[in-house]
């Protein structure tokens, strides 16, 4: 039996639908389905977007046409929550694999030793158990085109550094926490970066703009220095 | 016509009503800050509200005409000067070829928009023509702009009228800010909750488009919570662990996973806009109910100035 989903005003010009509580398949599942299902709900909706338990849905007021003496977000809230009902743990639709070429050597991978000695691993085994898995974009944020994957081997687990860096450079593949992911921009940034991808995840001038989006399954290919340098057309 | 940049001040950047419908992408919405004080100026000089314009930050830019332009000036008032006479804010001018409109420090409000019948034309970007400093893109190369630049104003037909807004219109900012309540604003433990809407929080030298950091008190909740990053929105006042709330501003990450003390009401955001660093920063509550019927009807007075201000065909 599926939770009863909870529809909260965040502001005056969103809403959240909290699907659960914890990180899980079983949520995501659900996360995923109430993206699918809201994304023609209303015409005031200006963006959905997906957090690990919940989905927040932006709005203009002034589009919603409520009854008199109404407030647009009741009116909305009740809405969303008409098209919510009855929907079950649906299946996640179809998903894409991306594959993620990935040096994890030298200084692209300036911090690969840490998260070796904190797993009480050697490096080629850090390695092997980053690109094994087939994970999962549970969110996109932090800046444009920055992916949250799930499927971490627990024993890769690393705190963020103390001290962040003030740039990491776009492409650089991190650990913080339980997760996983790939500056997207340059930035400053916390996570433990153990490698680099030649591939570009967020280019305003392409179409689409980012590499990845919610849903898709990504893997880690591990390519030797020439082979990155030669994509990275260096 | 053109424009070239004479002086670029501390920062302006290119800016319109911003990128909607991308933050699942990560983008952040962006645009002009003071919305209000933005849209406006665009109206005063014939444009569309969403037209592309400049927003200085404390201090403008000097800006050379290439050629016949209407300007009007919206936000805070940096003490502009046309070739040396002094331009108030809110009222459409003409320049003549060859003139020199340069802005000052600030002496009232933070933010000063700078709009030019036509609009300024640069690339749209990813819907829009705002300038996302964070992640480098959209405006002039993706930021601020400097001595050098040259922005192309596009072809208009210049509005003849001398059009002051009338000042019983201009955007009147109360001191207080209004907050609706957040999620875990509950769980602040009493003088923490006295202090929110307390006189000791001050805009901190460290915020920017993308956040404000409210200095001046400590905040705290009763009990920790973790949390999960979710969604977040302009005027979102956050409470990371060292107990400074953070209030998120136009450039504003698209996700957050601090406890989430309450949101500012959209009206109020522009007021916000136009705080300083040192300014104090006052919350009072209003529910969210008000704080939609008070944005209702800053749209239906913006949706009469639009009327009011359209030109004859």
């Amino acid at each position: 039996m599926a939770p009863r989903l909870a529809i909260v005003p965040l502001g005056d010009r969103a809403l959240v639908v909290r699907v659960g509580d914890r990180i899980g398949d079983e949520v995501f599942a659900r996360v995923q389905a109430v993206l699918g299902c809201l994304e023609t709900a209303h015409p005031a909706i200006t963006d959905i977007v997906a957090g690990f338990t919940s989905v927040t849905v932006h709005y203009e007021p002034a589009a919603v046409r409520s009854l008199a003496g109404e407030a647009p977000h009741a009116m909305l809230a009740r809405t969303l929550e008409a098209r919510l009902a009855g929907l079950g743990a649906s299946p996640v639709p179809h998903a894409r694999t991306v594959e993620i070429p990935t040096c994890y050597e030298g200084e692209l991978a300036p911090d690969l030793e840490i998260v070796a000695r904190h797993a009480g691993l050697s490096t080629d085994d850090v390695i092997a158990r980053h690109s094994a898995p087939s994970y999962v974009v549970q969110m996109i944020g932090f800046t444009p085109g920055f992916p949250y994957l799930a499927g971490l081997h627990a024993s890769l687990a690393t705190p963020r550094r103390a001290e962040p860096r003030t740039r990491v450079a776009a492409g650089s593949v991190g650990i913080g926490g339980e997760q996983t992911g790939i500056y997207a921009v340059a930035t400053p940034g916390g996570w433990n970066i153990i490698g680099a991808t030649p591939l570009s995840l967020f280019d305003p001038l392409r179409d689409p703009a980012t590499l990845l989006r919610v849903g898709d399954r990504v893997r880690f290919v591990p390519v030797a220095r020439e082979r990155y340098d030669a994509m990275a057309g260096r | 016509m053109s424009v070239r940049v004479v002086l670029g001040g501390p920062s302006t950047t290119v800016q319109d009503l911003g990128r909607r419908g991308l933050q699942h992408d990560g983008v952040p919405e962006g645009g002009a800050m003071d919305t209000v004080a933005a849209r406006i100026a665009n109206l005063l000089v014939g444009n569309e509200e969403n037209a592309a314009l400049l927003e200085s930050t404390l201090a403008g830019p000097a800006l050379l005409f290439s050629g016949a332009a209407v300007v009007a000036l919206g936000g805070g008032d940096f003490g502009a000067m046309l070739d040396g006479e002094p331009v108030a804010p809110w009222h459409a001018f003409p320049v003549r070829p060859g003139a020199t409109l340069a802005l000052g420090n600030a002496r009232s409000g933070c933010r000063a928009y700078i709009a030019i019948a036509g609009g300024i034309d640069v690339p749209v970007v990813l819907g829009s023509r705002s300038t996302c400093t964070p992640a480098r893109f959209g405006g002039v190369e993706g930021r601020p702009l400097r001595a050098g630049d040259t922005l192309r104003v596009n072809e208009t037909e210049l509005p003849h009228l001398r059009r002051a807004l009338a000042t019983s219109l201009r955007p009147v900012h109360a001191t207080t800010v209004r907050l609706i309540a957040g999620e875990h604003q509950p769980l602040l433990d009493e003088p923490s909750r006295a202090a929110l809407f307390g006189d000791a929080l001050r805009v901190s030298s460290r915020s920017d488009r993308m956040g404000y950091r409210l200095s001046g008190a400590t905040l705290r909740l009763r009990e920790p919570v973790e949390l999960l990053s979710a969604g977040v929105t302009s005027g979102t006042l956050q409470l990371p662990p060292g107990g400074e709330p953070i209030l998120l501003m136009a450039d504003h990450q698209t996700t957050g996973g601090y406890p989430v003390l309450g949101h500012v009401a959209s009206v109020d955001l522009g007021a916000v806009a136009q705080r300083r660093p040192g300014d104090p920063i006052r919350f009072a509550e209003i529910s969210l109910d008000e704080a939609q019927r008070l944005y209702l009807e800053r749209e239906r007075s913006l949706d009469a100035l639009r009327r009011a201000l359209s030109f004859p065909a």
